[in-house]
């Protein structure tokens, strides 16, 4: 099956010489949810946008459902779902009318009623826009990018202003979404947020992608080492250098640190029993999404 | 899908909404209703309506009601195309709005679209206010060729409209749309023919007049009413201007 969206050597220079996005290149298969990771800044919001058609690219081709999202916008009506980070609807116009209007768009479209409901909005359903909070105008967003039922759905920074319970809400719903068939681009600066849901992340970082993997593969890949921490006051741990596939023993005050690849909690706790130590915090910190960000950019996402 | 069907559906839906949001703001809903009433009356109570005497040389013989009647069907007209068109576009545009449409391929004669329309339902209703106004209080004589007065007012309004929209597609911001749209709505106003009639005007006035959509719209607003025959020229004017400026907003629109 072909990509649901091709990105050749995409490149966008805003005025003479600002180069938000420098020679990017990725493609999105069809039914996965494909991240984009960055600090602000970093190029992914012009990407996608350039992708949806927002802007034209300076150099590079784009296709969306094999179509040219510039030249052949009304081709893609209805089968594409946006949700923008910075955008607003009239103050005086209500979740309704919003809801009615955009399926009035695609013919055939989902009953928006039922959009309504799965975003928590029912009570909402004859409220201004201008009366939302911050965290409700995200949802009319991603009930609206969804209401057309499309085949491909962009969410910019979907969760931002969400609070924690919202935000696994809406990351279910999001995994719901995938699994009935729709294709997901994911716009992120959260790294808890790209390793939950995403099939593929690309790290992007100043106007390129610096690496491109599942969250699980970016991590063997760039930071395949794991911890395993134990308290263990006064006891001389050096001796753990010895355990299969430990490269470095470190206290750190009443806490022992090891730090290397395999079975590593298996080989420490089994060295540790033999010695008579059966400390009871003994467990394995593996290495996140956000140590590999860090080892890839240098620095770590700003909020 | 859905192709030019689909989009005849959105237009009229984002009218419709349109409206709902007009009046849910009093503030265009004073102005453009109950703005031109307020100063119809006041007019009406200076000069009354008795065709001849002393306002004979001034108000072509017809009654002061019966020339500002049909001139203030022009003004509203202009009040909807370069007070309300420009201030909604821009805002739209500013907030993000736009944007949000564009990025769901609502295609953008629509938007502009439904803006005209329901700018055109808006005019009709405040004309029919001004024109019930006059006949109640003054009495008005009822239009002596109301079909000519309808295509008359089609055209002034899409004039106006072309403006409005120009207006919207170019001002960077809310405030500058408001600014432009409010001097240009009072320097025609009383230089157009809606406040001292052209009989009295000097030569500089009657010179800058010449250049104001709205001089031709009130005059072939005038002939339609009191059925003086049909003023081409005015009409060549305000068609021309019409297609010119809607023409261009296509052109230059702008939606970031």
């Amino acid at each position: 099956m072909p990509p649901v969206i091709t990105v050749e050597h995409l490149r966008k220079v805003y005025g003479h010489h600002v180069v938000a996005v420098d020679d990017i290149s990725f493609a999105v298969e069809r039914g996965e949810i494909f991240g984009l990771l960055g600090s602000n800044g970093a190029g992914k919001t012009t990407t996608v946008e350039c992708v949806q058609g927002l802007h034209t690219p300076t150099a590079g081709t784009v296709r969306v459902l094999g179509e040219d999202p510039r030249a052949h916008a009304g081709a893609l009506r209805g089968r594409m779902g946006c949700q923008l980070q910075e955008s607003r609807l009239p103050d005086h116009m209500r979740v309704w009318e919003a809801l009615d209007l955009f399926a009035s768009l695609t013919p055939g479209a989902g009953d928006w009623r039922e959009q309504l409901e799965q975003w928590g909005l029912a009570e909402k359903r004859s409220a201004s826009f201008s009366s939302l909070s911050g965290g409700q105008r995200q949802r009319l967003f991603i009930a609206l990018a969804l209401v057309s039922d499309p085949e491909v759905v962009f969410l910019d920074e979907m969760t931002t202003g969400l609070d924690p319970a919202a935000r696994r809400i809406a990351w279910d719903l999001i995994e719901e979404i995938r699994d009935r068939g729709t294709t997901v681009v994911l716009v992120t600066h959260f790294m808890d947020e790209a390793e939950r849901l995403c099939d593929r992340v690309a790290v992007v970082d100043k106007g390129a992608i610096i690496a491109l993997d599942s969250p699980r593969g970016l991590v063997v890949r760039y930071d395949p080492l794991e911890q395993v921490v134990f308290s263990a006051p006064d006891q001389d741990v050096e001796w753990l250098m010895g355990v299969p596939g430990a490269r470095s023993v470190t206290r750190r005050g009443p806490r022992v640190v090891v730090e290397g690849t395999g079975p590593l909690l298996a080989y420490v706790g089994a060295a540790l029993v033999e010695r008579g130590l059966t400390p009871d915090d003994l467990r394995v910190i593996e290495p996140s999404l956000e140590d590999v960000f860090l080892k890839l950019t240098g620095h770590l996402v700003e909020d | 899908m859905g192709g030019r069907r689909g989009g005849t559906r959105v237009l009229l839906k984002l009218a419709w909404i349109e409206l709902k949001l007009f009046l849910r703001e009093p503030t265009t809903l004073v102005f453009t209703f109950a703005f031109p009433v307020v100063l119809l009356f006041v007019l009406g109570e200076v000069f009354g309506n008795q065709p001849g005497g002393t306002d004979e040389r001034v108000f072509a013989g017809i009654g002061a009601m019966n020339y500002y009647v049909p001139a203030y069907i022009a003004v509203v007209a202009m009040s909807v195309g370069v007070i309300m068109l420009p201030a909604r576009l821009t805002g739209y545009r500013a907030g993000g709005v736009l944007r949000r449409f564009q990025a769901s391929l609502v295609p953008v004669w629509a938007v502009l679209g439904s803006q005209v329309l329901a700018a055109l339902v808006l005019s009709v209703v405040g004309s029919v206010l001004v024109a019930a106004f006059g006949a109640v209080f003054y009495p008005v004589h009822f239009p002596d060729a109301p079909a000519q007065l309808a295509v008359v007012f089609l055209v002034t309004l899409a004039a106006f409209a072309g403006i409005g929209t120009l207006l919207g597609a170019v001002m960077p911001s809310t405030r500058a749309a408001q600014g432009a749209g409010l001097m240009l709505f009072f320097v025609m106003l009383f230089l157009g023919g809606a406040g001292p009639p052209t009989a009295v005007m000097s030569d500089t006035m009657k010179r800058i007049g010449d250049f104001l959509p709205l001089t031709y719209a009130v005059d072939a607003m005038q002939a339609a009413w009191n059925g003086t025959g049909w003023d081409t020229t005015a009409l060549i004017v305000l068609g021309a201007l019409a297609l010119v400026t809607g023409w261009l907003s296509l052109r230059v629109y702008r939606w970031g």
